[in-house]
């Protein structure tokens, strides 16, 4: 599961109503190389939240992230090729996703996370 | 086949994870006959809701791949065993998706809303009796509950939350399923139809239809509606002469209702 999926999962359970970011909980993390696209992350970056994306990438191991950004940065091809590693390379292949409010776990297991939710819980 | 699609020898398999069939290889013909049109429409994010083999997100990929290589395709199952035979398929045939094990778009509808440029959905759309639908394993595949309709009836409100401005959606549909209904039910939220593929098969007859934000289509109905209940609008009309070029069209649909 890349960092970009991750940015576009909240917690599913009924009731709750602040369910992202989900906590990222990292048990194996894979780096896999992965061919940049400028129009692809410039698309990209005006739907990824962002500070969840830094919060997500730290947990993952990678603090070369700024903690905010603006679009102006996208003509940077160092700040790019960071948001690229992030946002395409990094991939949690086993652990967690936790729900911010009630900690509800969901498996990621051969990076796929798990989001079925129990009877009482729909 | 002009283009790359995925091929059977290389597609996963699972005895709990429905194999490609008829309505899977009509879907992907379908997305071959639109594929000058989905080259143009230049879509960003891609997904698939029900993937089970992989078959039809993996041919979407190949058949995209050479002229729009950074395409982020999502493709969701609610069977477990169908996550990772889609997984196999696909690196059988070097291309990638995100995989989600989950019931329709659970979890991920919220953000995601309005950001999906095309949809691809292959449904459970065989009348079965209600308490088979959403079954563990491969009964989930086809089992739709009464005509057909409850996983579609409750994919298409999804579908209108998540696809984007100019998404659209591909949807397999069975002459059971009444689909000229679905039309008109889509038609009220603003998107107009079009048939792609049209298939009989001894079995069954199936449609892939496409479903498009139109912003024509909704004031043209209230308005029909408000000037004159029962005259048909010149929509319904035109919707109507697309379906009945299909003469089993009527008799397998026989509430005439349109």
């Amino acid at each position: 599961m890349r960092l970009l999926t991750h940015n576009m999962l909240s917690c599913n359970v009924k009731g709750v109503t602040n369910g992202f970011p989900l906590i990222i909980q990292a048990d194996k993390v894979l780096e896999k190389p992965a061919e940049l696209n400028h129009d692809f992350l410039r698309n990209m970056f005006y739907k990824v939240d962002w500070k969840a994306l830094v919060d997500a990438a730290k947990s993952m191991g990678y603090s070369e992230l700024p903690e905010s950004a603006e679009a102006s940065m996208l003509e940077s091809l160092d700040f790019l090729n960071r948001f690229h590693h992030a946002l395409m390379e990094l991939h949690l292949e086993e652990g967690a996703l936790i729900c911010p409010e009630t900690g509800r776990k969901f498996p990621v297991d051969k990076g796929i996370p798990n989001m079925l939710l129990h009877e009482d819980e729909v | 086949m002009p283009y790359k699609t995925a091929q059977i020898r290389l597609v996963s398999s699972h005895p709990e994870v429905y194999e490609p069939c008829d309505d899977s290889f009509a879907l992907v013909d379908a997305l071959l006959a639109d594929r000058t049109n989905l080259l143009e429409h230049k879509p960003s994010i891609c997904l698939e809701v029900g993937c089970g083999s992989g078959y039809v997100i993996t041919s979407l990929a190949l058949m995209l791949k050479e002229e729009i290589p950074s395409i982020y395709y999502l493709a969701t199952d609610m069977n477990p065993h169908a996550m990772r035979v889609t997984r196999e398929t696909l690196q059988a045939h070097g291309v990638d998706a995100e995989l989600i094990n989950t019931d329709i778009m659970s979890g991920l509808e919220k953000r995601l809303e309005g950001l999906v440029d095309v949809m691809v959905v292959n449904p459970p759309y065989v009348p079965t009796p209600e308490d088979e639908v959403g079954q563990a394993g491969i009964t989930s595949a086809w089992a739709g509950g009464e005509d057909g309709r409850v996983v579609i009836d409750r994919i298409l409100p999804v579908a209108d939350t998540i696809l984007s401005e100019r998404g659209w959606l591909y949807l397999v549909t069975l002459a059971a399923n009444n689909p000229s209904q679905i039309c008109r039910s889509m038609r009220e939220k603003g998107y107009a139809s079009r048939i792609v593929v049209q298939r009989s098969t001894e079995e069954e007859s199936l449609h892939i239809i496409k479903f498009w934000r139109d912003p024509e289509v909704r004031p043209s109905l209230k308005e029909a509606s408000t000037q004159n209940r029962s005259a048909p609008t010149r929509l319904g009309e035109s919707l109507l002469s697309q379906f009945s070029r299909f003469s089993f069209w009527k008799s397998s649909n026989g509430s005439g209702s349109l």
